[in-house]
């Protein structure tokens, strides 16, 4: 299931080059769909208590000790679900915003899709590393073909980010590999197998968690490696924009989550380590808001606010409370969602104005008022808005840190003001204050299609904000082994030492 | 059937809900559909209220007056935490449901007249529906979570309903205004939360009060902090110092919008959470004496404001902020019961006076709108002599204001000084209170000064509106001012919710509210006065109001006022008072501004784009411009093959692996 789930997005993707240029989008949503058709079942057939499920484990490269190994927990579970929820999304608001080459962007799409579910199914080392360069070919294409006038800047500062950290994990899994042979004689890439036969690494283990890190902390972005961030949104058409944001961020914390925290529990938890962490999460979320807050442009001030939601998820991970990793992964699916939404509105107001500017707006509720009330709710949801499900995933995690590091979520909790002053003031800029330009008194108000593209996204706002059980019965027993074993490892080796 | 009517608590905000989702399908569909709005706008409010008081009743005739609690599903359930969402009936929330859906419905009725030709006609019902749902959430919830929902989402609501006209900036700033002040008094909220948790492993009201005694020490550090974090949060979404600022400029809303939320119901929330939380309040002395002390602090600070305000909105939001202020003198000295009576008549009162000067400037616009004229409808230069042609609305804004200055047998008679006596009581306990008390004697002589003043310049003396557009003036139609009418009715009458046994009364409200404030009164016995001595303050009290109400008649001039147009510049102390003692202005130099340009000069032109990109993107310039050389290389071929070959390398793998 979870091999069809990669094989039939890349197979469609070759299959689009075939078809018609006029038919590649409907192909390509009809492939999207069928895709999240193949993944949505996940949802009724997974069981929360069931660990690793729907697995399959075979040889691939036997000589190296490579095998090709996927499964799904309840930590991988709503990434995947996430994923193939909004590609057929960003397809359909592709519809009118991408006109050049559109077999060429519909097939990357596809392609990309596929590298993102073999990150977050991977069990081998190996395969991950793959589906890692795999998924960061094809958004470096997004951003540089399709992208805005600085594109090729953008793609390239993307890309030099992105594989400068995922050599740095190769060399640390190749490094982790070979300790581990060298210790118990077998040559293995599986996870698995890597998480039963932890070895005592001794300092290298504090490399290794650090080529990690670089590599996770680029992707989430963690300052001070998220500079890349603002300048790929920017220049990234609205599908790049909202799987960059919704699902590409969140490798670098569900890397956390994976490897790099299970496999070197004893760095992690290390009092030098856990403070910086925490500390630049609280960077992340205030600075993040205090820079977004000053953004001209409104897809940048978006992807500052994503260096703020995603400090927010450093923080409840490193927390290791209940409370604390299962708001982490809300709040992954919510900025997901929330963050995705406020890219495809900012889309939709630049395919009507051609500008990203917030300057170039005021006043239009009057002349969207639809477009005025979805992009509110969806505001409300980024800033945490109690019975939205931005607020869940944030209460649920500053409750939990607050049992760890009381200062700290404290100091987090202060950033619900700094969201409140980023994002209303540039909805009152774009929606509210005089309508005084001409050329924003006549425009269309959100078409079927747009409102086909949004209302989901609303739905699901509303949905995990008043009824979260759902999810969390789901993924409860994945954070409660991630915290146990995390804990207990940590414990056992600092024993041992 | 005493149970099912409690069954049926749900409905109590679900109708309102239900209000919001049709009228806000209206408004973005058929905005000219006025009378559907109109039928569902008031509609399930009178419904709510019925259903509010079915609810009581059944209540009410269960015995031991313990809380019902109604669990619907489980909204937070991760470990140890389990949040449900669940609504709580008790004699504390039937007291603000009643107040919510009451006053709210007359409040709905005349805004029917008020908006009635307003394009956002459908949009406004939309949003004031939806504030009555969460404002009956915060009431009812039956834990901090699902009162916190309550408590931000009327924020939301006001910030939507302040800005309502948001085409114009000031509005809009003043809706944005309001929502960021007040979320500096949500993370106190937030993080008394935490705390709560922490300590008692539970956010259920039941469940923390009971186990309040037995984990916090009294007057221990811990409690301390928590009821100061609550208090932070009522600072902000009651309007104390120092959060208050927002309150005067949510007057840019429409005035029906200042009446139900920034007068009777959501600004009282604070007061209605410190008498929720009564027991912790009164396991932490200190921070019992920093709530009525900014209380008291905040009631004569206001109250001078108001002394100076032109705009008749502004007067009575000074006014509302004051008022609010003797609600916490009250429940911070552990008179629950007197706070939370004062909160009920204030809420008849002022919503009276709200909607009063609401029917004025009604008049005034209509009267400029006619005549083409662009004074301000609302500075009361422009005014005077509006008593004869609005008749109605100067006799019952009479009432309003001799029952605000506290002259008996009004509603704010019996509530205010039943706040002032128990501050006096304390003193003897805790001297400090005297000088709380002090304040709130010195806040009444104002108080009775400055409405004295609102009303002779708005309704007496010679009018000063303007030739053409005198002969436009007329009273409101009977929508408007028969809300007005019943709000009157409560006014003198509803002091008899609470007559103390002084005038012969039972404290009725007192002894209603027994079971909530039980456990709290235990901790902090309240003191008795002697009978003598109570009579003293009585007669204190109202020959302190008589004497702020003749003041004013005595000084005051209206003959000597010009058009707001034609006024000079204030002079003097005159001038501090109008400029509302220059915090706004000494927030904006010592917060607003600092804040803004470290952000953008600093933090992000200099640290962002010099430093971390600056110095990261230079470090790794050589490998960058390599790479780009590579990039721009692929960049040339055609994509397509590129992904031929990727699917065929992904394939490969998944080929090799099923093998």
């Amino acid at each position: 299931m979870l091999t069809a789930l990669i094989a039939w997005p890349a197979l469609a993707a070759l299959l689009l080059l075939l078809v018609p240029t006029r038919w590649a989008k409907h192909v390509a949503l009809a492939a999207s769909l069928a895709e999240f058709a193949i993944a949505l079942p996940l949802w009724w057939t997974f069981v929360p208590a069931g660990g690793m499920q729907f697995q399959l484990d075979v040889p691939w490269i036997p000589a190296w000790g490579i095998r090709y190994a996927v499964g799904v927990d309840g930590i991988s579970l709503f990434l995947v679900l996430l994923t193939t929820f909004l590609v057929p999304l960003s397809v359909l608001g592709s519809y009118s915003y991408i006109t050049t080459r559109e077999r060429g962007f519909y097939a990357l799409m596809l392609l990309l899709t596929a590298g993102m579910l073999g990150v977050f199914v991977s069990l081998d080392l190996f395969l991950f590393y793959v589906m890692w360069e795999v998924m960061l070919i094809p958004m470096y294409f997004i951003i540089g073909v399709w992208g805005g006038e600085n594109r090729l800047y953008a793609a390239i500062k993307f890309f030099v980010y992105t594989f400068f950290g995922s050599l740095l994990m190769l060399v640390a899994i190749l490094a982790l590999v070979y300790l581990t042979a060298q210790r118990t004689g077998v040559i293995s890439f599986s996870y698995a197998y890597l998480m039963t036969n932890p070895g005592a690494l001794g300092p290298v283990a504090f490399w290794l968690f650090g080529a990690f890190f670089l590599a996770f902390a680029i992707k989430v972005p963690m300052f001070p490696f998220h500079t890349w961030l603002p300048d790929a949104h920017v220049e990234a058409p609205t599908a790049g924009s909202v799987l960059l944001a919704g699902i590409l961020l969140k490798m670098g914390t569900y890397g956390f989550l994976r490897f790099a925290v299970p496999f070197f529990p004893q760095v992690a938890l290390h009092p030098a380590v856990q403070t910086a962490i925490v500390v630049l999460a609280l960077v992340g979320i205030i600075y993040g808001g205090l820079v977004a807050m000053v953004q001209p442009d409104f897809k940048k001030l978006i992807a500052y606010s994503s260096v703020a939601h995603l400090g927010f998820v450093m923080l409840g991970i490193w927390a290791l409370t209940l409370q604390s990793v299962q708001g982490a992964l809300l709040v992954m699916i919510n900025h997901g969602i929330s963050t995705g939404a406020l890219f495809f509105l900012a889309g939709m107001l630049y395919e009507r104005r051609h500008s990203r500017m917030i300057a170039a707006f005021g006043g239009i509720a009057r002349v969207v008022p639809l477009l005025a009330a979805v992009l509110t709710l969806v505001s409300l949801s980024s800033i945490g808005l109690p019975a939205t499900n931005g607020f869940v995933g944030e209460f649920l995690i500053l409750l939990g840190a607050f049992r760890t590091y009381p200062v700290a979520a404290t100091i987090a909790a202060g950033g619900v003001i700094v969201a409140a002053m980023y994002l209303l003031p540039a909805l009152q800029r774009v929606i509210y204050n005089p309508l005084d330009k001409p050329e924003n008194e006549r425009l269309p108000d959100l078409t079927p299609r747009e409102l086909a593209v949004l209302l989901p996204l609303v739905a699901c706002i509303v949905w995990i904000g008043v009824y979260p059980k759902p999810i969390l019965r789901r993924t409860e027993p994945a954070a409660l082994q991630f915290i146990q074993s995390v804990r207990a490892s940590a414990a056992a080796m600092t024993a041992g030492r | 059937m005493p149970g099912s009517l409690l069954d049926a608590l749900w409905l109590v905000p679900a109708l309102p809900l239900a209000g919001f989702v049709l009228n806000g399908a209206l408004a973005l569909t058929r905005p000219g559909a006025k009378r559907a709005v109109s039928l569902i706008g008031v509609g399930v409010l009178l419904l709510a209220f019925a259903a509010a008081a079915g609810a009581v009743v059944a209540f009410a005739r269960l015995p031991g007056g313990e809380p019902v609690v109604q669990r619907y599903w489980e909204w937070l359930p991760v470990g140890d935490l389990q949040v449900h969402f669940a609504l709580q009936l008790d004699r504390l929330s039937a007291v603000m449901i009643l107040v919510v859906t009451g006053v709210g419905a007359l409040i709905h009725l005349f805004s029917v007249g008020y908006m009635h030709d307003d394009p956002g006609y459908a949009r406004y019902f939309a949003y004031l529906n939806l504030f009555v749902f969460f404002m009956l959430m915060l009431v009812l919830g039956a834990s901090f979570p699902v009162m916190f929902v309550g408590w931000e989402g009327v924020g939301l609501c006001s910030y939507l309903l302040i800005g309502f006209w948001f085409n114009e900036q000031i509005n809009a700033d003043a809706g944005k205004k309001a929502f960021i002040v007040n979320r500096i008094g949500d993370v106190g909220f937030l993080v008394a939360m935490f705390l709560l948790f922490r300590a008692t492993g539970s956010l259920d009201f039941g469940d923390v009060f009971s186990r309040a005694a037995g984990t916090f020490p009294p007057g221990g550090a811990l409690i301390t902090a928590i009821t100061l974090f609550l208090f932070l949060g009522c600072t902000g979404k009651s309007a104390q110092i120092p959060l208050y600022t927002w309150l005067p400029d949510a007057m840019q809303g429409p005035t029906p919008v200042s009446a139900l939320i920034h007068a009777a119901t959501m600004v009282t929330a604070g007061v209605y959470l410190v008498a929720r939380c009564g027991v912790l309040f009164a396991l932490a002395p200190v921070a019992s004496a920093v709530v009525a002390g900014v209380g008291a602090l905040t009631a004569l600070f206001a109250a001078t404001i108001a002394l100076k305000q032109w705009d008749i909105k502004r007067v009575l939001a000074y006014s509302t902020i004051s008022q609010l202020g003797y609600m916490f003198l009250g429940v911070g000295t552990g008179a629950h019961a007197a706070g939370i009576f004062h909160l009920a008549t204030h809420s008849f009162f002022k919503a009276l006076l709200f909607l009063g000067a609401g029917s004025v400037i009604h008049a005034m616009h209509h009267a400029y709108h006619a005549t083409h004229a662009h004074d301000d409808a609302q500075d009361m230069r422009n005014m005077g002599g509006l008593r004869h042609q609005l008749p109605w609305t100067a006799s019952l804004m009479w009432i309003a204001t001799l029952a605000i200055s506290g002259l008996p047998p009004l509603a704010g008679f019996f509530s205010k000084d039943e706040i002032l006596s128990a501050a006096f009581a304390q003193g003897a306990v805790r001297p400090i209170w005297y000088a709380f008390w002090a304040m709130g004697i010195a806040a009444a002589l104002l108080t009775a000064f400055y409405m004295t003043r609102l009303m002779l310049y708005t309704f007496h003396g010679a009018n000063r509106t303007g030739e053409g557009a005198r002969a436009h003036l007329h009273e409101a139609p009977w929508v408007m001012t028969g809300p007005l009418v019943a709000l009157g009715g409560l006014t003198l009458a509803g002091g008899a919710l609470n007559v103390s046994p002084l005038f012969g009364g039972g404290t009725w409200l007192h002894r209603w509210l027994e079971p909530v404030t039980a456990a709290a009164d235990r901790l902090q016995p309240a003191v008795e006065l002697s009978r003598a001595t109570e009579w003293a303050l009585v007669l204190g009290a109202v020959a302190v109001a008589a004497l702020g109400i003749v003041g004013a008649l005595r000084l005051l001039k209206p003959e000597a006022l010009v058009p707001a147009r034609l006024a000079p510049p204030e002079t003097g102390l005159g001038r501090v008072l109008w400029k509302k003692w220059y915090v706004d202005e000494l927030y904006d130099a010592v917060l607003v501004r600092p804040v803004m340009w470290l952000s953008r000069e600093v933090l992000w032109k200099v640290v962002d784009a010099r430093l971390v990109d600056g110095l990261l993107v230079n470090g790794s310039a050589v490998a960058s411009r390599a790479l780009g050389w590579v990039g721009s290389r692929l960049q040339t071929g055609e994509v397509g093959f590129y992904v031929v070959l990727f699917v065929i390398g992904v394939l490969a793998v998944l080929g090799a692996a099923v093998r």
